[in-house]
């Protein structure tokens, strides 16, 4: 089996684990101040490095490839004028891939 | 009364379920953008369901990353279903064996509709309802994304390149914009974030840039309480 099934089956098995975890545990570790900050913070530092590193990164090289960061850049203008989830989605695509097209 | 909250539950989680579920276009061309299996990219929607991990797993892929790295990536966005379940516990009131099901559904949409009913009743329905609208769009919406991407020659030519990083703007935008003092905690955070994994990505493997980030909410946390 390939190392990316084994990638596959530890996160399921994982995100299924730290759901059941938190459903099962004993509630007055809500009650740490710690942790609470902890969890409400920890996914704006992750996402926030993704978006960087899925924009910027091609492996372990930083490059700036045109289209999709104007793609990015129609994603935050599509925010800013409030557009459903999808909508923001189909604008960075739309606009990534004309670029390309034009740029090519 | 009982009736009005109820249905209201229900028309809740119908939205947000099928809403939400939609992206699951999104994340199954992603996947197989990133060079994930049709197969494999539907057995993450089946049994990770949980967006942000996913797409975190799908993007190291992508980057031909430490998969071990990507791993812990994905799970540490995981992690935050833990303190969901934690708030939710006392809400569903689960025992014995249904327990095992009712977690599988515990994640951002079936949290924030549950907690937004007046009621517990009608929480435990807005829950229900969420997930299971949810849970059926996202899987079929993925395996439509899957086949439909590995049609396609070279996704890049459709900008689906630019589809995970956006998925990841739009679930963090909310926490980005507004005033007051926590919000220029997170756009701190954020930046530091974005900055940390960039400086680190030409040193480390790929997928390990992402998890170094997480010391930005160390420095955070670490600070003095106001």
């Amino acid at each position: 089996m390939s190392g990316v099934w084994w990638a596959v089956i530890v996160t399921c098995a994982g995100c299924y684990a730290l759901k059941l975890a938190g459903l099962s545990a004993p509630r007055r570790l809500l009650d740490h101040p710690q942790v609470q900050r902890f969890a409400a913070l920890v996914p704006v530092a992750l996402l926030a490095a993704l978006i960087a590193v899925q924009t910027f990164a091609h492996g372990q090289s930083l490059h700036l490839d045109v289209p999709r960061t104007a793609g990015l850049g129609a994603a935050v203008v599509a925010l800013l004028l409030r557009a459903p989830f999808l909508v923001v989605l189909a604008t960075a695509a739309v606009v990534t891939a004309v670029l390309r097209l034009l740029i090519a | 009364m009982e009736t009005s909250t109820r249905s209201s539950a229900v028309r809740d989680g119908l939205g947000v379920g099928i809403a939400v579920g939609l992206s699951g276009l999104a994340f199954g061309a992603s996947a197989v953008t990133a060079g994930l299996s049709i197969a494999q990219a539907c057995v993450l929607s089946l049994f990770a369901f949980t967006g942000a991990s996913q797409f975190a797993m799908a993007g190291v892929v992508a980057g031909g990353g430490n998969l071990v790295a990507g791993t812990a990536g994905a799970l540490l966005l995981g992690a935050r279903n833990s303190l969901y379940g934690l708030r939710m516990a006392d809400v569903l009131a689960v025992r014995g064996r249904h327990r095992f099901l009712t977690a599988h559904g515990v994640i951002d949409e079936t949290t924030a509709v549950a907690l937004a009913q007046p009621d517990d009743e009608s929480a435990r329905t807005g829950f229900l309802v969420t997930f299971g609208s949810l849970y059926l769009t996202w899987n079929l919406t993925t395996l439509l994304g899957a086949v439909g991407t590995s049609w396609v020659a070279d996704p890049a030519v459709l900008g689906l390149d630019a589809v995970g990083p956006a998925t990841f703007l739009a679930i963090l935008w909310p926490r980005l914009t507004g005033d007051g003092p926590e919000t220029r905690t997170l756009r701190l955070i954020a930046a530091a974030g974005a900055a940390i994994a960039l400086a680190a990505t030409p040193f480390t493997p790929p997928g390990v840039p992402v998890l170094i980030a997480a010391v930005a909410v160390l420095a955070v946390i670490m600070r003095r309480p106001r």
